[in-house]
């Protein structure tokens, strides 16, 4: 018939909500179409796509010291992920977790350099950690005041402060607290400054578990997050309940910035032992993607930052065996991360097709 | 068989958005020179309906005929192409352009674009149907109904000669409301075809030769405006009798609640939203608020609850049985311990005093989130409050932690309101609190606002619907580019009196 011809070919309209084991669905089938796209990919760049998968995933999960060198790299992607989560929730887009775990390694190390031989290992670990979560909180506070004050545009104000902290770390690397005359290195900590390991991995992972408890809590249970999701949703509607939105702005961002400071003092102390320019190594800007993923869930979080962590090591194993460059593998995480933050839109909207517009399929 | 063609035909038109069917095999028809008015309680589909002839949305099922063609409509272009124009309630103009230049924007005609024989054409359409506006105006220098000019104007370019209003009298004053009524009944006699959305009554009555009415995304009948009355146009929409007299009791021991002296307010770029406004308000009556949007209710309300900064004047308030005190320089949150609610229903109706995100409970804890020692937020009381609003006010959702975003209009409105008087204040003010919804809740919003009078509470109702603020109000404060041109008894008062003092100052010309 004419009159049906004339009706577009795909549709597309917002859903009204969705159970939640579909929505889970369409994510999984996500997942799994990137990596049959990441298949492709490989094949075309002359590696065998089921090779190349199980040696990503035994490079990552096959041995003991696998696992955890997966892990040390989940960690500060997890606590930095549940950094930035109040932010968000806040619609506060804090990019600045790279300058503030960088600000928060500085302080950790500055005791860990000049105060080992004064204290005791636990008190001087504490006293890392405490002064990293300080200088993390306060450099994160510096752009959040400014928003309250002067509402600055804080996306911008947070990315600018990342390079002026990350040209400090040079400054210190290359000057007061070079190690070797003209190595441009910091030298490496005093054992007692280095966080004790637990299950073979520093002990940085007790910590984020921890705070990923705190932070559920926080966000779902208390007074301080109610303000939070409030002002997230409308400032309006919080400045008419009586909440001081600058004030709330400037706690937030210092919560942020602590625990940011704190995966500094983690990454420095345990991972690296020691501080170098290198030291949040784009962490800051891959919790973001984390923290999306996950819809701000903390125990999401574990989930995703681990996953984050296999692909990337997995990648690492299969350029040294396979020799597929690392080009491949960065692809591939890509395309993954494509897939899953694309995904949101099937989860969001439906499309309807001509032929069968009586029963409104909905594809994934 | 040559019979009249309608302009515009639907035959089963269906729409649905997931589970809900917001249209359910809908019937109509209109003719050349015809106005339809379209009835029906909010949520019943009107919008949705209209939405698809002007190619906002596509029909699941169903077809739409225009001049008895089976037309296929997919896009706003596709609407123009075939003549049918619809003039929204957010008007869609860009502010730095005169009213010609709006009118011809985005109109794609072949070769240069020449202003001047496109303005002459406008000038055409004015004069034809008796616009009365100037074109090389800036559209942030109009009012709202130049604005409004403006919109439909532009769709008569475009050569619409079917034309859809939805709420179109809703921002307007009585008189600027006849003046549209009358370029409207100019349209019709020139053979356009007409429909209007409006939930106003005696408009319907007054301009209308059909009305169709929907109840629930169904259906009903279309009746002869002749033959009908307000009171069997509502128990078609309503579906059962429903009794359309607000009971206006009066409080025998009225006394002073709320006494605003010489209050003046800048907003942040030093202009006056409120010019030496005093005025009194006694707990035990209900004190209108009439004025054309915008010229200061928002700002009155905001700063009696704190909200705003106050450049000059006392907000004198006294409670039940104690001195009166001074609310200039306390905080929202002060204020409201002391017992003033606000109620605002903004624009968009989430804006102020909502969070789209959370359900009942989260929402009523925006009163009491800060109750209670400790860090840990108390939820169980709001809960209890929650179910008992749910149940008190029939608040249509399916639990108290669904996303108030996701309910619909008039429910999201008896949450707010509801919530508001649950907190026991002593002086409550709504703004808009009626705003888009059906007659059967506004009057149920109406009563809980007489009820709360009956109390002994200073009610402060900012208004838009001049027959209600006459029915329901004691008195009104007309309001008149931020002062008060007029403070008059609502049972004496009269439309048009009412209608002057919100264009006039003390006799000459308003902001």
């Amino acid at each position: 018939m004419n009159h049906e011809k004339k009706i577009p070919l795909i549709r597309l309209a917002k859903r009204d909500g969705m159970e939640g084991w579909k929505v889970w669905c369409i994510r999984f089938g996500s997942i799994v179409f990137a990596l049959l796209l990441g298949a492709l990919v490989m094949a075309l760049a002359g590696a065998s796509p089921v090779t190349a998968y199980g040696t990503m995933i035994s490079g990552a999960l096959g041995k003991k010291s696998a696992i955890r060198q997966t892990v040390k790299i989940a960690v500060p992607l997890l606590g930095c992920a549940l950094a930035i989560a109040p932010c968000f929730k806040m619609r506060f887009w804090n990019i600045g977790a790279e300058g503030q775990i960088t600000a928060g390694a500085i302080a950790a190390s500055y005791f860990a350099l000049f105060w080992a031989g004064r204290l005791p290992s636990p008190v001087l670990l504490v006293v890392m950690g405490v002064s990293g979560a300080i200088a993390g909180g306060v450099w994160a506070l510096i752009p959040a005041f400014f928003k309250a004050r002067w509402n600055t545009n804080e996306t911008l104000f947070t990315l600018m402060m990342n390079y002026i902290v990350i040209g400090v770390v040079r400054w210190l690397q290359g000057g007061p607290w070079e190690g070797r005359k003209g190595s441009q290195i910091i030298p490496q900590f005093d054992s007692a400054a280095c966080l004790p390991r637990v299950l073979g991995v520093h002990c940085g992972w007790i910590i984020v578990l921890v705070l990923v408890v705190f932070m559920h809590v926080y966000m779902n249970h208390t007074k301080h997050g109610y303000e939070i999701a409030v002002i997230g949703d409308s400032v309006n509607t919080a400045r008419y309940a009586g909440m001081n939105v600058g004030r709330v702005m400037m706690r937030t961002m210092f919560l942020s910035g602590a625990i940011s400071g704190i995966v500094g003092f983690i990454v420095a102390s345990g991972a690296n032992n020691t501080l170098y320019d290198g030291v949040a190594g784009g962490v800051g800007f891959t919790s973001i993607t984390v923290a999306w993923l996950s819809q701000l869930n903390a125990f999401a979080m574990v989930a995703i930052s681990m996953l984050l962590a296999v692909l990337s090591k997995g990648a690492e194993t299969l350029q040294t065996r396979m020799a597929v460059p690392t080009s491949i593998s960065d692809i591939i995480t890509g395309i993954l991360l494509f897939c899953m933050l694309g995904c949101e839109f099937f989860i969001n909207y439906k499309l309807i097709f001509r032929k069968n517009s009586h029963k409104e399929a909905a594809k994934s | 068989m040559e019979k009249t063609v309608s302009a515009i035909e639907l035959r089963g038109i269906t729409k649905r958005f997931g589970e809900v069917v917001a249209n359910d095999g809908i019937d109509l028809r209109l003719n050349r020179g015809e106005i339809l008015s379209l009835l029906g309680e909010n949520g019943s589909g009107k919008t949705t309906l209209m939405n698809m002839l002007s190619g906002i949305y596509f029909p699941d099922e169903g077809q739409i005929l225009v001049n008895g063609k089976p037309v296929s409509i997919r896009s706003p272009r596709d609407a123009f192409a075939h003549g049918i124009g619809m003039i929204h309630q957010h008007y869609k103009l860009v502010d730095v352009f005169t009213a010609t230049e709006n009118i011809v924007l985005g109109l794609e005609e072949p070769g240069k674009l020449d202003i001047k024989s496109a303005g002459a054409k406008v000038r055409d359409i004015c004069q034809r149907y008796g616009f009365d506006i100037d074109l090389a105006q800036k559209i942030y220098d109009m009012s709202v109904s130049q604005k409004q000019t403006v919109e439909i104007v532009k769709v008569l370019y475009r050569g619409a000669e079917i034309l859809i209003l939805d709420e179109p009298t809703a921002v307007l004053t009585p008189q600027e409301t006849d003046k549209l009524f009358n370029v409207l009944r100019a349209m019709k006699a020139d053979g356009k075809a007409i429909v209007i959305i409006t939930h106003k009554l005696h408009e319907v009555m007054a301009l209308s030769d059909k009305v169709a009415v929907l109840r629930k995304g169904k259906y009903i009948g279309t009746v002869n405006t002749v033959e009908t009355s307000p009171q069997a146009l509502t128990d078609m929409m309503v579906g059962r009798a429903v009794t359309l007299n607000i009971d206006r009791p009066r409080y025998e021991r009225a006394v002073e609640r709320l006494e605003v002296r010489d209050l003046t307010v800048l907003d942040g770029e030093g202009v006056k939203k409120l010019n030496h406004v005093s005025f009194t308000a006694l707990g035990g009556e209900i004190l209108g608020v009439a004025g054309i949007a915008g010229s200061g209710q928002k700002e009155l309300l905001e700063a009696i609850s704190g909200l705003c900064p106050i450049n000059q004047g006392e907000i004198l308030y006294t409670p039940e049985g104690r001195e009166p005190s001074n609310l200039v320089g306390k905080t929202p949150m002060q204020i409201k311990k002391a017992g003033v609610a606000m109620a605002f229903v903004p624009e968009d109706r989430l804006g102020m005093g909502l969070v789209g995100s959370m359900g009942m409970t989260g929402n009523m804890m925006l009163r009491s989130w800060k109750k209670g020692r400790g860090v840990f937020v108390n939820r169980r009381d709001p809960n209890e409050l929650a179910l008992r609003v749910w149940k008190e006010l029939e608040v249509v959702t399916p639990g108290t932690d669904f996303p108030v975003r996701r309910m619909s209009g008039g429910n999201v409105q008896k949450v707010l309101v509801g919530r508001e008087i649950a907190s026991a204040p002593s002086v409550l003010m709504t703004a808009y609190a009626v705003r888009g919804l059906d007659i059967n809740t506004s009057y149920t919003i109406y009563n809980l606002l007489t009820e709360q009078k009956m109390k002994g509470v200073a009610v402060i109702y900012v208004g838009e619907d001049l027959d209600v603020l006459l029915e329901l109000c004691d008195r009104i404060l007309v309001l008149c580019g931020g002062q008060v041109s007029g403070v008059v008894d609502a049972r004496t008062a009269t439309k048009d009196q009412i209608g002057l003092l919100m264009t006039r100052l003390g006799g000459k010309e308003g902001a």
